[in-house]
């Protein structure tokens, strides 16, 4: 291993500019003529809009413009689209409603885009905004998803009758009924998945520009995926052809899936700006973010679980109400679907599963991926049933999952899964020998001392990512492709540009996709620059989510290096006059067996480029190399996180004394990096089951609308966390790597619950266990209550 | 508590700010400071707040936005010496102050060791929250003092907020530093 | 943020004098409650009466029998202030719990308690120690001067110069804080006076801060955390939202005052 190569611990590149100040975030970004675009945005959850006044707007001092809904339909502006089509158990395509960018006579949800409004100045914007008059006609809103589908209930979209997007599901229904039939025992619970607010720090913006002189579009963005961006805007939305779109996704602050989404501000903000000529400018405040960014989760979940009389699983049953809102985002329709049920099999044996998902409209912000997407909701759903089941039948819980553990592989899930590579055991040893498992009797007799409760949890999970393969999820009713795209072009001195189709917003490419390269051809990993982000430079690509970025992004530049290495092993051949077959690259020296000459890498990437050493019969000049990468399954990380953690029960507080987490990623390019994600993947799930909850009121109005009321965590709510690794490496790539960045998240709120209703000796208390969840329910009597 | 809700309902007529507030805003106010040691004075306008003036008028986007309530600490800067939010100070009225920003810190192109240690320790991810946070860490030591437990820093960055890095990384970072400055003797500005 | 005219008077004369001449005018005191509520014009006042540049309106001394903090000192700085630690301790343990680092240094007690926002922390200490509000006009007695949420005794173009803290026996302040906003869900300030007691509650109360007559009662014949077991708080008259229904926060405020007295010591 080099210092520099795989598996090294290397400090990150992009670091320079982040902690100089240097960063160059969109709303760092203005161009020449800027003007300024504000949102006039629905205070009523749902209403009919019976007329909009913009004249006062129009002659408010700044004002440049003023567009609604009418405008957007006159101008055949594509509505905003979802890309995964969902079909329900009778066959039929799912009910989706139209989704103009903006509002087209009915307003869904609080925070709807009704009208922008463009003028010289922000401030101008504003205050133009303010005198747009809108006539509304309120209407009763469908709020809570439990009662959504309801006869008589509003309904949010025409197209879907009682609010039902889909009913779908997946598995053997008989299989798991007979199952079920012979059981010595059920286990059954009812969950409530919490609604999230993503809640990426650098809030989203956009840029519209328009250049009359070559009749094109750049759009600079908050994107996770610049290029499929550009795809939907210009093949779905109709603003411009594809070649004459360019998308730039900067740096992103932060993205945890909210900036997958093609929203409605990108859309007009570039709309607008071939109108009135001149580049617009939205940037959105933490208001408008926590109005109008996709949420995430939001399930209601009835699930249950047979075992046989020796405690071994027979099979499992979840019914999901999962709360899609107003609108179907970009990939909703997804994410509780195919991304939740074929994970329901967790790290165990289960020889049934049945899963009935319904997705609502609500008028509610529209609910799409949230770091882990799906993932977290069904290791939720599995990891507190075993739980719950190892108490009922007093099992101990490490020794419950332990006795159900897959332990040959591959494993076939009877839900569409095949489990390649794990050692399940070995996580579980592992975290519990460094969580002192065996301790926590004493430990918790020293808590009551004090008068505190304590518990302990674990979460033994597991997760499909590095999403792909793009047969597989075309098969599922995906609209897009799963692969990623990777150029290596090696300039005449032998330094390196990488072009990804992946995107960083925290995850750190820069530095792991060039330690790569490094440790690949032997070269300094100063000479390597990662380029991304920019449909202009990079070809094509499909971002970064579902934890792909490594396995898909990284494999396709492995490929890309393959293919330079056997052209420079050519050019090499040439130079040293010896066969081609008998040049060596190892360390970045070519060498041949035919003669005691070498080449460094830079010499033969100048022989590439100034060609004198062979004829363009014989070799094409020049050293750049393209790859597709598609893999072959999915990657499954797993492993076991264990909380331990302190309740006053005078006054609710729960406090994480230790986390323990042992993970199974494979192979790792960059280990700093991969803690990393790990802990910020703990600290969202943490947020999940202590603190975040999105609550609307009965009318639809946003309670938690800010920092002051929807609770982030904070340093002081997270311990430090005690980390190790597993090693199974997965066979689907040729690094041997899987998805890091999600599974923190996936893994930690079935940890804490778990913790939490140990130490308060009852299940019934829901996420976020606030204060005054934890307050309420301690004030229950400890005993085995039926479930949350 | 700190916001009583907008009235959602009422006429948008009544949104409407009254036309002398409009004019008022037409005088500007005079303003003297000094940016990362070069003195500046500018004309502006009053609602002007000190992180609009850095990153607006004086074009230094290190400083960054990211709510409104003044609970995220993206904003953070020093004046005189102290760590505030940015987002909740007009400009117009640290008149005199001095004010250092992200980009004031590294001297002569060598980092100060809090930026340093950042790095090392892999203390920030996306590098939005990041400077607010170097700020705030900086700030630490300064009241605090260059030996720091770890309960100490995660009491003291109550006013920062990171989603990426689950805050690990960043403790760790913040006592390497704070141990870096004692060393470097840069701990004051 | 609306328009408005800017005023950065150097003394409170002057100060007085833009307010009185323009009855829309809105003081400006460390901003941290009327900034934020002006960005997201929630607030529009047409001038501002900047009073950070007041030097008069600055600084902490011991006055007799009385601990004296001018209305534009910094929560910092009465955190960090000798004078403070010296008179009465948890006074200055009191302002470090205030929002965060940032905050305190720039947030101020003249305009905490000017704001009487029902989740501030100084109101239930000013309360508590049956403090001084002193104006430009006047002197007010703590018991005069909460009026209900965000509600005071004070006047249009009133200025708090000054607050005067009698130095108690003891004193103390336990708070729970909203996990989001780190306000305080309930927070209990204590003081002993000779034999009798004093008990503000904030947080809680749906009409701000305010004085829990029984536990005062059960503290002034004993002062000590059991004395105060099974007195309860009404929970008919505290605030109920997300963080805390009335019960919850009822609840809190017993053992909030348990802690409070037992850090008073």
């Amino acid at each position: 291993m080099s210092a520099t190569g795989i598996g090294a611990s290397v400090r990150r590149k992009e670091d320079q500019r982040f902690i100089t100040g240097k960063g160059h975030y969109t709303d760092d970004i203005n161009r020449p003529g800027q003007a300024y675009a504000v949102f006039v945005r629905s205070p009523h959850a749902h209403a009919t809009i019976k007329k909009i006044d913009t004249a006062a707007a129009l002659k408010s001092p700044g004002c440049l413009a003023v567009y609604t809904g009418a405008d957007v339909a006159a101008d055949k502006v594509g509505g905003l689209i979802c890309g995964w089509m969902i079909h329900s158990k009778d066959g039929s395509p799912m009910k989706a409603g139209a989704h103009p960018a903006l509002a087209s006579g009915k307003v869904r949800y609080v925070g709807d885009h009704v009208a922008v409004v463009i003028a010289e100045t922000l401030a101008q914007a504003k205050d133009a905004a303010e005198k747009v008059g809108v006539d509304y006609d309120t209407l009763s809103a469908a709020v809570d998803v439990a009662t959504a589908q309801s006869n008589g209930q509003p309904q949010v979209h025409e197209e879907a009758p009682n609010n039902t997007v889909y009913q779908w599901h997946l598995g053997d229904k008989a299989a798991v009924d007979a199952a079920f039939a012979g059981a010595k025992h059920v286990t059954k619970i009812d969950l409530v998945n919490n609604r999230l607010i993503p809640n990426a720090i650098e809030p989203r913006a956009a840029i519209g520009e328009y250049d009359s002189g070559t009749d094109s579009l750049t759009l600079y963005t908050t994107s996770q995926n610049p290029h499929v961006a550009r795809l939907v805007l210009a093949a779905f939305i109709g603003l411009a052809p594809e070649h004459k779109l360019r998308v730039i996704a900067p740096d992103v602050g932060g993205g945890f899936g909210s900036k997958i989404f093609i929203y409605a501000e990108e859309v007009i903000c570039l709309w607008a700006a071939r109108k009135i000529n001149r580049s617009v400018k939205w940037t959105g405040d933490r208001s408008e973010a926590f109005l109008a960014d996709a949420h995430g989760r939001d399930h209601a979940t009835h699930a249950e679980l047979a075992l046989d009389g020796d405690g071994k699983i027979l099979a499992l049953r979840a019914s999901t109400k999962a709360n899609l809102g107003a609108y179907l985002s970009t990939f909703a329709s997804s994410v509780p679907t195919y991304l939740y049920a074929p994970l329901l099999s967790g790290q165990y044996n289960i020889p049934a599963i049945y899963c009935e998902v319904d997705g609502v409209y609500t008028n509610t912000a529209p609910v799409d991926a949230y770091r882990g997407a799906g993932r977290p909701e069904a290791t939720f759903v599995v990891e507190r049933l075993v739980e719950v089941a190892a108490r009922e039948t007093g099992t101990d819980p490490a020794e419950f999952r332990r006795k159900n553990f897959i332990t040959a592989f591959p494993h076939q899930t009877p839900v569409i899964m095949a489990y390649d590579a794990g050692d399940y055991d070995a996580c579980l040893r592992k975290a519990l020998e460094l969580a002192d498992y065996g301790g926590i009797g004493a430990r918790k007799a020293e808590s009551a001392k004090k008068g505190m409760k304590r518990g302990i949890g674990l979460s033994a999970y597991i997760e499909a990512c590095g999403i792909a393969p793009s047969a597989a999820v075309g098969s599922l009713g995906a609209g897009v492709g799963l692969w990623e795209s990777a150029e290596v072009r090696v300039n005449p001195t032998g330094s390196v540009e990488v072009l990804t189709g992946s995107h960083s917003h925290g995850q750190g490419h820069e530095t792991t996709f060039a330690q790569l390269v490094s440790g690949r051809l032997g070269i300094p990993i100063e000479q390597v620059t990662v380029v991304h982000g920019d449909t202009d430079k990079v070809q094509f690509g499909m971002g970064t989510y579902g934890s792909r970025s490594g396995a898909v992004g990284m494999s396709a530049i492995y490929h890309a290096i393959d293919k330079v290495i056997v052209k420079a092993k050519k050019v090499a051949g040439f130079v040293l006059a010896v066969p081609e077959e008998s040049v060596d690259f190892k360390d970045g020296i070519f060498s041949s067996t035919a003669t005691n000459n070498t080449l460094t890498f830079p010499e033969v990437a100048l022989q590439a480029y100034i060609a004198h050493k062979f004829t363009g019969a014989q070799l094409e000049p020049g050293l750049k190399e393209g790859a597709f990468f598609d893999p072959t399954n999915f990657t499954f990380p797993s492993g076991v996180h264990i909380c331990e953690l302190e309740i006053d029960p005078d006054t609710g507080a729960t406090r994480i004394d230790r986390w323990t987490a042992v993970d199974d990623f494979g192979e790792l390019i960059n280990p700093m990096i991969v803690e990393g994600q790990v802990h910020g993947g703990v600290a969202q799930g943490v947020g999940q089951a202590l603190l975040e909850g999105a609550v609307y009121d009965k009318s639809g109005q946003l309670v938690t609308a800010s920092f002051m009321d929807y609770a982030m965590p904070r340093a002081s709510n997270l311990p430090s966390i005690k980390l190790a690794m597993s090693h199974t490496r997965c066979p689907s790539n040729p690094l041997g790597i899987k998805g890091c960045g999600e599974a923190g998240a996936i893994a930690a709120p079935a940890a804490v619950m778990n913790a939490i209703t140990d130490a308060l000796g009852h299940e019934n208390i829901a996420m976020p266990a606030t204060p005054l969840a934890v307050w309420r329910a301690a004030q229950k009597s400890p005993t085995k209550m039926a479930a949350e | 508590m700190f916001f009583r809700k907008k009235d959602s309902d009422r006429a948008p007529e009544a949104a409407a700010p009254p036309a002398a507030a409009a004019k008022a805003g037409d005088g500007t106010v005079s303003v003297s400071l000094t940016v990362n040691g070069t003195p500046v004075t500018a004309s502006i306008d009053p609602r002007t707040l000190l992180v609009q003036f850095i990153r607006e008028n004086q074009r230094l986007t290190g400083t960054h936005v990211g709510c409104d309530t003044s609970q995220c600490g993206a904003c953070v800067v020093h004046l005189d010496g102290r760590a505030v939010k940015s987002c909740t100070v007009l400009a117009a009225s640290v008149d005199g102050g001095k004010v250092t920003t992200i980009e004031g810190l590294a001297k002569d192109g060598k980092l100060h060791p809090m930026q340093e240690a950042f790095r090392e320790h892999h203390g920030l991810q996306c590098g939005y929250c990041t400077p607010g946070m170097i700020m705030s860490a900086i700030d630490i030591v300064n009241r605090k003092g260059t030996n720091l437990d770890e309960a100490t820093v995660r009491h003291e960055l109550e006013g920062n907020i990171c989603r990426c890095t689950g805050y690990h990384n960043i403790v760790a970072a913040v006592r390497a530093g704070a141990a870096n400055m004692s060393s470097s003797r840069q701990a004051a500005e | 943020m609306y328009a408005f005219q800017y005023h950065r008077p150097q003394s409170v004369a002057d100060a007085a004098a833009l307010l009185a001449s323009d009855s829309e005018a809105k003081i400006l005191a460390g901003g941290h409650t009327l900034l934020p509520t002006m960005k997201q014009r929630l607030a529009g006042p047409k001038t501002i009466v900047d009073l950070g540049h007041v030097a008069e309106l600055k600084g902490i001394t011991k006055s007799g029998n009385a601990l004296v903090i001018g209305a534009m000192t910094t929560h910092a700085e009465v955190a960090g202030s000798e004078v403070v630690r010296g008179a009465i301790p948890n006074l200055a343990r009191l302002a470090t719990m205030i929002g965060d680092a940032h905050v305190r240094h720039r947030g101020t007690i003249g305009g905490s308690v000017a704001n009487n926002d029902p989740a501030a922390d100084y109101p239930a200490a000013v309360l508590a120690l049956n403090a001084t509000v002193v104006t430009n006009k006047r002197e007010i007695k703590a018991d005069d001067f909460f009026k209900g949420l965000f509600s005071t005794a004070l006047q249009d173009g009133e200025i708090i110069t000054r607050l005067s803290f009698p130095i108690p026996g003891k004193f103390g302040y336990a708070k729970f804080a909203q996990p989001a906003s780190l306000f305080a869900l309930v927070g209990v300030a204590v003081a002993q006076t000779g034999s009798s007691a004093r008990v503000a509650v904030t947080g809680a109360g749906s009409s701000g801060v305010f004085r829990q007559t029984a536990m005062e009662g059960a503290l002034g014949k004993g002062w000590s955390a059991q004395s105060l077991a099974g007195i309860a708080t009404d929970a008919g008259k505290m605030m109920s939202d997300i963080h805390g229904d009335s019960a919850y926060r009822a609840h809190l405020v017993g053992v909030m005052a348990k802690r409070a007295v037992a850090q008073a010591g």
